[in-house]
């Protein structure tokens, strides 16, 4: 467990602003406690200073994960959100996207979203904007880009995509083994 | 919502209570005129004398009539014969006659009824209704031609009478022989009909057929009521198979399963008198073998485990899987959104019943349940009902710091999160590096933030973290009670797979119980729990646990389930252990499961012994019995051996660490100090009754409540010691050890050590602890007057006054002897010790007690150094006063407590008694 470097907090703060804009404050400034962001073999943890502090006991080889996990740096030092980091993005999701319960279980497969499956969409979503993906239930069921304006989604054809795909809830049982 | 859950065995509803149907009818009564008439009724009196006079009056009656008739012979034509005797009757004696009247008409009513409409019959209607017209009117006729006959003598009465006989006598005849039945029935029944030939002929035909019908029923039953019979024969005789006979097919191993068992229920009856009951059981066991496919080890741990009758249920519950169930995730839904969600992709499932207020029990699903979009958001998981208990028992409250030991695939653990809503810290360990990434992603998913993962040996987790509040083990272990899951279990498992298990689960709960912090406001509870169903990963590791940490059992807070086994085959639990839960597929519908809860009351890890040692001291038991008393007493004590053996011997295991203690006292006293003061020491006292504990420990604070117990099981350890130093006092040991060195004496003191049989002495002496009070100064005096050594020893005890007190003996040479041999403990561990004592209670000023004890402790050094350096007598006499004055007084200061450890060493004793 290790502070990150101004480069890489630099880095994921950018990603994450993506997704929640300037709701990042709010991931920091938090009324229940102090909150950090701590780094270990790569992969980014979201936790209470409390529990951080007690974790500190246990030798970092047997530590797996401790509370959660936002993502990974990529060896060409790119930052990557997973699907984990849900569970915090989807509360403070600045441009969302709702999908027929038709085309739910294509994104849950890992697909992109057509134009078809396009249930809802927030206003004014600009093209290339992270987005959290909706089932009409209001169940988030992951996040993606935006490929298209909400304007220019209006016009699209019904197959062209609207959003890509980047991290679905269906990676829990898909994949598993690679959800750190 | 609706239906509740089907926790039954084939999903069906079990009926709370009776039911607004179920009172009980009585059985249906027919009216009279319905009844047989065969039965004789049972008369009143007065009808008897009513049908005595009736009798008279029928003879006057006869007697009358043929007066009449040699008056009369004008042949009056008569309709109704009945009417006329009525009218006879009423002309002789009305009253009377109103009787037969009403009989007569009664039993001729049908006939009236049924002639009357025949007179006002058309031609047409004739010719079908003839026929029983002319039955009726053929007896009547009849009835009328024999009337006339036996001149008028007989009723119509008479005649039913002669009717019934006949039919009577064709049944009789018909059950007799049942094989001719058919022809001869039909035969006999035209025959027995006779008069009623022609009558037959002009039935309808469906009338016929019916007549056939019944009674060909009437031989059917018969037939079937013979095999029956045969049936009955044939179950009883169950032989016993040879050997080479085999058996070929399921079916016939199912039936001589059940045959064997009827058997064995009622073996007493129903057994072939040449084998004896292991033979059958030996049969049974290998057919349940064949036909549930375990193998032999296991088959023979159930047999043990479960009655016949629940073996079979058991075995047949495992076969079939539990019912899929579910728990809402808490954290991020409710129930009721998440059924209604469920319903809506057309679920169809229940809530698990009253004690969960999260399960859902999954009757049916269109969808995969491990694969719904609820599913992947974290709405529920898929967890089986008996997981749930284990968390409901470890009861886990928020902001606290929570251990699960053994956490894999994370059900359990995120259980424990949604409970304590995030809050807090939970610390999710599982050994296994490939299983700990479900822990991950299931916590993930189900949002679970305050957790801390982590991959290590359980064992070794008290190196690295302490302090829990609470801590959960969900132990590796067979798989017993989860054969349903997987079958594997039937055949893979055998002793060796067992013992491995128990011995990881055993260091892993005291790895566990090392985890806690007994001093957690708020917990300090621990809670083991296994899928198994066998005693040996269950009771016996918790018992275990009991007997090597200082924990104790308590409610798991769980209102069903069954309680777990204090008695086992030879096995004997603490008494406590009524208070875990065990699970049973076929009682509860869930998994077999076990759970039980502890509470840590110390974090003070009682040093162990090798099983050397423990082996040594229950040798020395023998001994000492012999040493101590005389031929006839020995008997008598050794039987209560056996019988306390089992109470006390469990149980020692727990003191022999905390002498082995006494020992080392030095250096424990400085290690505790360091720890714990407060508890620690004071335990400390306790188990040091030679009272070489300095002022300073008795300084230390008052008891906190949690200690008590400590001391309740450190009582009887006292007691024990104290009884051992009483051993000594026979003649023979005297002798020798007035001549050896205190070194020799030391090296005697650790190879004795007290036994159960020592204990049991206690009673009795406890019980003379008054009058010995009395004896004591005198006693001592003598002491003092005899031997330097004695003098030395004597001293001791006097220092000591708790161990003095316990020691006296009524009998006065018993108690000299005693004193002299008395607590060879005390004194060989006493010179270095006294020093550091001196020290330590110097250092500690304050209550008037360490005082005393400091100048007391003054005084043991100077006897010390008397007895060293061989003063003459008149100086060891003053000293001797000296000494006694200062017991005197340290006595009346103390009087409170050796009291009080008299007192509770009785209760112990007691409850010793009761296990």
């Amino acid at each position: 467990m290790k502070r990150l470097s101004e480069e890489r907090t630099k880095l994921l703060f950018e990603k994450l602003s993506k997704y929640i804009g300037p709701n990042v404050k709010l991931l920091i400034e938090r009324p229940d406690g102090v909150y950090c962001f701590r780094e270990q073999r790569d992969r980014i943890y979201y936790v209470s200073e409390r529990t951080l502090k007690l974790a500190n006991t246990i030798p970092p080889d047997n530590l797996i994960s401790i509370g959660t996990c936002f993502g990974k740096f990529t060896k060409s030092n790119k930052f990557k959100l997973h699907v984990t980091a849900l569970n915090y993005l989807a509360p403070y999701a600045q441009s969302k996207i709702w999908l027929k319960p038709s085309a739910e279980q294509q994104f849950l497969y890992g697909h992109h979203v057509p134009k078809s499956g396009l249930g809802r969409i927030s206003e004014s979503t600009e093209k290339y904007q992270g987005v959290v993906v909706y089932s009409m239930s209001d169940l988030p069921l992951g996040f993606g880009a935006a490929a298209r304006s909400t304007a220019e989604c209006k016009h699209a054809d019904p197959l062209t995509t609207v959003c890509f795909h980047q991290a679905d809830i269906g990676e829990y049982i898909r994949a598993e083994e690679e959800l750190l | 919502m609706g239906r509740k859950a089907k926790f039954n065995k084939e999903g069906e509803m079990v009926k709370k209570g009776p039911g607004k149907k179920a009172k009980k009818q009585k059985d249906p009564s027919f009216p009279k005129t319905l009844q047989d008439n065969d039965i004789p009724k049972n008369l009143s009196h007065r009808q008897k004398l009513r049908a005595r006079k009736r009798l008279q009056k029928a003879e006057a009656l006869k007697e009358k009539r043929k007066l009449n008739s040699k008056n009369n012979n004008s042949q009056k034509p008569k309709l109704n014969k009945a009417k006329e005797i009525t009218n006879e009757a009423s002309d002789s004696e009305p009253s009377e006659e109103f009787e037969i009247d009403s009989e007569e008409d009664f039993s001729n009513c049908e006939e009236d009824v049924e002639m009357k409409p025949s007179k006002g019959f058309t031609d047409d209607n004739k010719a079908w209704l003839q026929p029983k017209r002319k039955i009726k009117k053929a007896e009547s006729d009849e009835e009328v031609s024999s009337e006339e006959d036996s001149s008028e003598e007989d009723t119509s009465d008479e005649i039913n009478d002669d009717k019934s006989e006949e039919e009577t006598s064709e049944k009789l005849e018909s059950l007799n022989d049942l094989s001719e039945e058919e022809s001869e029935g039909q035969d006999e029944f035209s025959d027995s009909d006779g008069s009623k030939d022609d009558d037959e002929e002009d039935l309808l035909p469906i009338e016929k057929q019916s007549k056939i019908l019944r009674r060909e029923q009437k031989v059917e039953r018969e037939l079937a009521e013979k095999e029956m019979e045969l049936n009955v024969a044939s179950q009883e005789a169950f032989k016993f198979p040879t050997k080479d006979q085999d058996v070929t097919s399921l079916q016939e191993v199912q039936q001589r399963i059940r045959e064997i068992i009827a058997v064995l229920t009622d073996f007493n009856k129903l057994r072939d008198v040449k084998h004896s009951r292991s033979d059958y059981l030996d049969i049974l066991k290998s057919d349940l073998c064949t036909y549930y496919s375990y193998n032999e080890f296991l088959m023979n741990r159930f047999m043990q485990l479960f009655p016949l009758s629940e073996l079979l249920e058991f075995l047949e519950a495992s076969e079939v899987q539990r019912p899929l169930t579910i728990r809402t995730n808490s954290l991020k839904t409710r129930r009721r959104d998440l059924a209604q969600a469920l319903i809506n992709r057309g679920v169809n499932l229940d809530p698990i019943g009253k004690w969960s207020k999260v399960g859902l029990v999954v009757y049916s699903a269109q969808v995969p349940m491990g694969a719904t979009p609820e599913y992947l958001a974290g709405h529920y998981m898929i967890q089986g009902a008996s997981s749930m208990l284990p968390v409901m028992a470890l009861a886990p409250q928020e902001n606290e710091r929570i251990l699960d030991l053994a956490s894999a695939p994370g059900g359990k653990a995120s259980h424990i999160a949604g409970i304590m809503k995030n809050t807090g810290v939970l610390f999710a360990n599982d050994v296994n590096k490939d299983r700990i990434k479900a822990v991950v992603g299931n916590f993930h998913r189900l949002g679970v933030v305050n957790s801390v993962i982590t991959c290590m040996d359980g064992r070794k987790y008290p190196e690295y973290m302490k302090g829990f509040d609470r801590a959960l083990l969900d132990a590796p272990c067979t798989g017993t009670g989860v054969v349903a899951k997987d079958q594997s279990v039937k055949t893979s498992k055998d002793d060796l797979d067992i013992q491995r298990c128990y011995n990881l689960q055993r260091q892993l709960l005291l790895a566990a119980i090392d985890c806690v912090n007994a001093k957690s406001s708020t917990g300090g509870h621990i809670v083991y729990s296994t899928c198994s169903v066998l005693p040996e990963e269950n009771e016996w590791v918790i018992d275990y646990a009991l007997k090597k940490r200082n924990v104790k059992l308590v409610e798991t807070g769980l209102d069903f389930g069954t309680e777990g086994f204090v008695n086992y085959r030879h096995y004997r639990f603490h008494p406590t252990m009524k208070l875990t839960r065990r699970f049973y597929p076929h009682t509860h519908n869930m998994d077999g499961f076990f759970v039980a809860k502890l509470k840590k009351f110390s974090n003070v890890i009682p040093a162990t012994t090798d099983v050397g040692t423990e082996e040594e001291e229950e040798e020395e038991t023998s001994v000492g019995t012999t040493e101590e008393d005389s031929e006839e007493p020995i008997k008598k004590k050794k039987k209560q051996e056996l019988v306390e053996k089992n109470g006390v011997e469990t149980y020692a295991k727990k003191a022999k660490p905390e002498k082995f203690n006494q020992k080392n006292l030095k250096v424990k006293e400085k290690q505790q100090t360091l720890n714990d003061k407060g508890r620690t020491i004071k335990k400390m006292k306790k188990n040091s009754q030679n009272g070489q504990i300095s002022g300073k420990q008795q300084k230390l604070g008052p008891l906190a409540p949690a200690i008590e117990e400590e001391k309740l099981k450190n009582k009887k350890n006292i007691i024990q010691k104290s009884t051992f130093n009483k051993e000594f006092s026979s003649p023979e040991n005297l002798a020798a050890r007035k001549i050896v060195s205190n070194d020799a004496l030391h090296k005697k003191n650790k190879k004795t050590k007290p036994s159960a049989a020592e204990n049991l002495v206690m009673k009795d002496k406890l019980s003379m602890t008054k009058k010995k009070k009395n004896a004591f100064p005198k006693n001592s005096v003598n002491a003092n007057v005899s031997n330097d050594g004695v003098l030395k020893r004597k001293n001791k005890n006097a220092l000591s006054p708790r161990k003095s007190e316990t020691e006296k003996v009524s009998d006065d040479k018993v108690l000299r002897k005693k004193k002299k041999t008395s607590s060879p403990q005390g004194s060989s561990t006493s010179n270095e010790k006294k020093k550091k004592k001196l020290l330590n209670s110097t250092d500690s000023t304050g209550s008037d007690i360490v005082l005393n004890k400091t100048s007391i402790s003054k005084i043991r050094v100077d006897s010390k150094k008397v007895e060293w350096d061989d003063v003459p007598m008149e100086a060891v006499k003053k000293l001797g006063d000296k000494l006694k004055k200062k017991h005197m007084r340290k006595k009346l200061g103390n009087l409170g407590k050796p009291m009080k450890v008299e007192k509770k060493g009785k209760l112990n004793k007691q409850k010793g008694k009761s296990r």
